[in-house]
């Protein structure tokens, strides 16, 4: 819970807060007017698609994904944003690299496999969603690239990572 | 008969167990090292030696664990050759060795003669002579120690044997510098052997201590390359998708054990460094990593979570079942075995702690000791004559080598550059 501190966390739950409410709209045909028997209450008014392509672009941002201490399963805020990269993925045919990151703690070596590990969750989780495995190399940097130094477990919580770069 | 028998062998094998379960933290040794006196060398040229070979043979003598040197202060005289050993001035101070030496200039280059006195016997045990130019004079002073080492403990001295290590600069934001080093074990001397803006790690010596083989990111992905220190010629020798790690070679020089995930995860693998040919060695969907070869050139050490998380396997090169090392502590990784192969020193975190420390494993009484007191301590790496260590840590927020005597005496940080240093990794005896 520490982790939702940070700048990045908050603005990945900010995301997550309007992927929420606009989710509860329902599909993505929902145009002006119609009337869609699954929308909330916390639908809002306005144009729905303006809201849905800049939730989908605050989700695109996110290209960072952060993960609990030993562990490589996602995160279900991970999960929403690597929908909005699995169907631009599908869309574009690119190719893009997931980088796995662990914190310092632990060999090196060891790391360099977890940090792998995580990629491939990651990994596995765009290939779920039809992305071809052609499309993704990972590379597991390990402890090597820590984006926060020191020896905190808030530098820890944000050096867990895999980051999709394209 | 038998009763009794079985009795017996339960009785040691549970003695084993509760030394297993019960780690004895060293901290300082119970019993004194021997105090030694090593006499300031003579000097017989002009302008003053740029380094002090008493101080550089009393550091490594200290460094061993064995050896404490009497302050040169407390001495009463400063003999540099036998006819000026008193011995009743050593034994009044408690010495049990005095060592002398002498510096003479010698056509462009030094002449060191130097020897070695047992106070309570009275008797000169060593002499000898050495000489070389006066960039040389810590090897001098290195191979003093050697030989007085060896003459007195009966253990081959390794203070002769060098340091591979990796140092990381923040230069900016996005913008780090990386370099592999090669010093004297003690850090001193420093060379680069290579310069990056790409991660490097996991350097190694090879058996004949003419070669390396490291970890570098140059090409933005892990690949391992082997470097002939003397020419520095770089050689490739992996490129495979995902992990290439973990070098290590076979003592006999001639196989590179490493791991590779091109089959979905780390597997170690062996590959023949004449024909290439790479062979797998584990099969398992945990992480395999960080061989270490046993001397018989046939027994790999591993660290594995096959059973959820690291602890320290072996494995026959030719494959075949793993069999489980560790049992003690909740994390047994980075196995480095001494020379005799009788002593396995890893990263290792004890039960209900979070703390990593580097622990020396007896493999044959599954004794188990803490060797370092701090914590993110790792990458252990075990002099040739199995008499010292040095493992990597962190003071202030900045990565710092630390020496260690295997006895736990002696706990001191080397001196390196700046920046963040890791990865240290000794040679073997070298000639």
């Amino acid at each position: 819970m520490e982790m939702f501190k940070f700048g990045k966390l908050a603005a990945l739950s900010l995301a997550l807060a309007i992927a929420a409410g606009c989710s509860s709209k329902g599909g993505d045909s929902a145009g002006e007017g119609a009337v869609d028997p699954n929308a909330g209450y916390g639908a809002n008014s306005g144009a729905v698609d303006g809201s849905l392509s800049a939730q989908e672009a605050a989700l695109r941002a996110i290209t960072t994904f952060y993960f609990e201490y030993d562990s490589s399963d996602l995160k279900p805020e991970a999960m929403q944003a690597l929908d909005v990269h699995a169907k631009d993925l599908k869309a574009n045919g690119n190719r893009v690299v997931l980088e796995g990151h662990a914190d310092e703690r632990g060999t090196r070596e060891y790391n360099m496999a977890l940090g792998e590990r995580r990629a491939g969750a990651v990994q596995r989780y765009l290939v779920l969603q039809g992305v071809s495995p052609a499309q993704l190399e990972l590379v597991s940097y390990g402890e090597e690239r820590p984006v926060a130094m020191g020896t905190s477990e808030e530098s820890w919580a944000q050096n867990r990572r895999v980051e999709l770069r394209k | 008969m038998n009763i009794v028998k079985s009795l017996v062998l339960l009785a040691l094998v549970w003695a084993g167990m509760a030394q297993a379960a019960d780690p004895l933290v060293v901290s300082h040794g119970a019993d004194r090292a021997i105090p030694i006196a090593v006499v300031p060398f003579g000097w017989q040229g002009g302008a003053m030696l740029p380094e002090d070979m008493a101080e550089i043979i009393g550091n490594d003598l200290r460094n061993s664990g064995y050896f404490e040197p009497i302050p040169r202060q407390n001495m009463l005289s400063m003999p540099n050759s036998a006819e000026g050993v008193f011995y009743r001035d050593w034994k009044a101070l408690g010495a049990q060795y005095v060592l002398v030496g002498n510096v003479v200039p010698d056509g462009g280059r030094l002449s060191i003669t130097y020897g070695v006195f047992n106070v309570s016997t009275e008797q000169q045990i060593l002499t000898g002579n050495v000489g070389g130019t006066q960039q040389q004079l810590r090897d001098m002073a290195h191979y003093i120690s050697d030989q007085s080492f060896e003459k007195m403990t009966g253990v081959k001295g390794a203070f002769s044997t060098r340091l591979l290590y990796v140092t990381a600069e923040n230069l900016a934001t996005n913008n780090t510098r990386y370099t592999l080093q090669r010093a004297d074990y003690d850090g001193a001397r420093a060379v680069t052997l290579l310069q990056s803006r790409e991660p490097i790690l996991s350097p190694t010596f090879a058996p004949d201590g003419k070669r390396i083989a490291y970890v570098s990111f140059e090409q933005k992905r892990p690949r391992i390359f082997i470097q002939h220190i003397d020419t520095g010629r770089r050689e490739q020798i992996t490129n495979f998708e995902g992990l290439n790690g973990a070098p290590a070679f076979s003592p006999d020089g001639n196989r590179l054990a490493f791991v590779l995930s091109r089959d979905g995860n780390p597997e170690i693998y062996v590959m023949n460094l004449m024909t290439r040919q790479l062979s797998r060695v584990t099969n398992h969907f945990a992480i395999d990593t960080e061989p270490f070869w046993g001397a018989d050139g046939q027994t790999l050490y591993f660290t594995s979570d096959r059973a959820g998380k690291p602890q320290i396997y072996r494995t026959n090169v030719n494959g075949g079942s793993a069999e489980r090392v560790t049992f003690v502590g909740n994390y047994n990784a980075n196995p480095k075995l001494s020379a005799d192969g009788k002593t396995m020193v890893m990263v290792h975190r004890q039960d209900g702690y979070h703390v990593f420390q580097v622990a020396a494993f007896d493999l044959q009484t599954s004794r188990l000791r803490i060797l370092s007191q701090t914590n993110l301590d790792e990458s252990p790496t075990v002099a040739a004559n199995g008499t010292m260590l040095i493992y990597a840590t962190r003071q202030q927020g900045r990565g710092v080598l630390m020496l260690v005597s295997t006895n736990g005496r002696v706990r001191i940080p080397l001196p390196t550059a700046q920046g963040d240093v890791r990865e240290p990794s000794l040679s073997p005896f070298l000639r």
